[in-house]
């Protein structure tokens, strides 16, 4: 995307993130706090995955910290498309409730092609995680033509 | 097989997030199940290229792995993902349909282990695959979605005494 540039210049990651349909349907926002990436999932009744506990539904879990593990690559790297993810693995601690859910992730290891992800996501309490993430995300540095993750 | 309404209604209009990103059964038997996700362009992860997020992805073979773990167990019981491990084989194609098949290949007393793939129209071509652990009787002190449970299961022997189909994948 054309926008990447601008999110590991410092724009508005906001701006980006409403302009990717899927993001801005699940109600996904980022904000700084203490220079961290703070990823925000906003509920509503549309992320239920079973009504009667109720719980979110656990994609919903995945796809948001998916995408806070790409946001976060993109900032700290120079790239002109996406990352893409090559796997990822989510644990489920806890069940998600019908609340605002935060996530932050931490770039393991940032290499020329891959960069090692973990994320975490909580809701009232931080101590208490719902779920966690760690997945590897193709990288192409400019100037390589390389395009798939075979 | 022609999955009953009954139980499409129960397995997916009961589930507002599966309504939201028009979720499909395909068709579900014992141990295993298929999903589809309509091409929409609220599900577009990529704007400049019209790609489906890997979220619709994760979210279809988590549920793809819900339903063929309901379809495997003989008694009704709450499941809750332990665990989901998912790799994406190449990007999906703009303004296909994606579908997800999952196979819930054993099942021991507490926990159900499930592989999955998404795919367009090769399953042998797979767009992602996925394999999960769920734990079995989750929630059970919790207040019972057991009522819709045992009706399920009641639609389910229905079904497992219909002719079956069709080609299978490696789910």
């Amino acid at each position: 995307m054309r926008d990447l540039e601008l999110i590991s210049q410092g724009r508005d990651i906001n701006e980006v993130m409403a302009s990717i349909p899927y993001v801005a349907f699940l109600g996904i926002t980022f904000e700084k706090v203490a220079d961290e990436l703070l990823g925000k999932l906003t509920f509503k009744q549309d992320l239920i995955g079973n009504p009667s506990l109720p719980a979110l539904h656990g994609g919903v879990i995945g796809g948001f910290l998916e995408t806070a593990a790409i946001v976060q690559v993109a900032r700290e790297s120079k790239i002109r498309v996406l990352p893409k993810t090559i796997d990822i693995t989510i644990d489920y601690l806890r069940s998600g409730r019908p609340l605002d859910t935060y996530a932050r992730a931490t770039i393991t290891k940032h290499g020329r092609r891959v960069a090692n992800v973990q994320v975490v996501a909580w809701q009232d309490d931080p101590e208490k995680p719902i779920a966690a993430a760690h997945g590897h995300f193709l990288l192409e540095p400019l100037g390589d033509p390389e395009s798939s993750a075979a | 097989m022609q999955l009953d309404e009954t139980l499409k209604g129960m397995l997916i209009d009961h589930v507002p997030h599966a309504r939201a990103i028009g979720l499909e059964i395909v068709w579900a038997e014992k141990a295993r199940a298929r999903l589809k996700v309509p091409y929409a362009s609220h599900l577009v992860g990529n704007p400049d290229t019209g790609v489906i997020h890997g979220g619709v992805i994760t979210t279809m073979l988590d549920n793809a792995c819900g339903v063929a773990t309901q379809m495997a167990l003989g008694e009704p019981s709450a499941i809750a993902t332990l665990d989901l491990r998912i790799d994406y084989m190449r990007p999906a194609e703009p303004k296909l349909d994606i579908f997800g098949e999952a196979h819930c290949f054993k099942v021991t007393k507490s926990v159900a282990f499930v592989r999955g793939t998404a795919f367009h129209d090769d399953i042998n071509n797979p767009i992602a695959t996925c394999m999960s652990a769920f734990m079995l009787a989750a929630n059970r002190a919790g207040p019972p979605s057991s009522g819709m449970r045992e009706k399920i299961m009641g639609e389910m022997d229905k079904l497992a005494g219909k002719d079956g189909p069709k080609t299978r994948g490696e789910g």
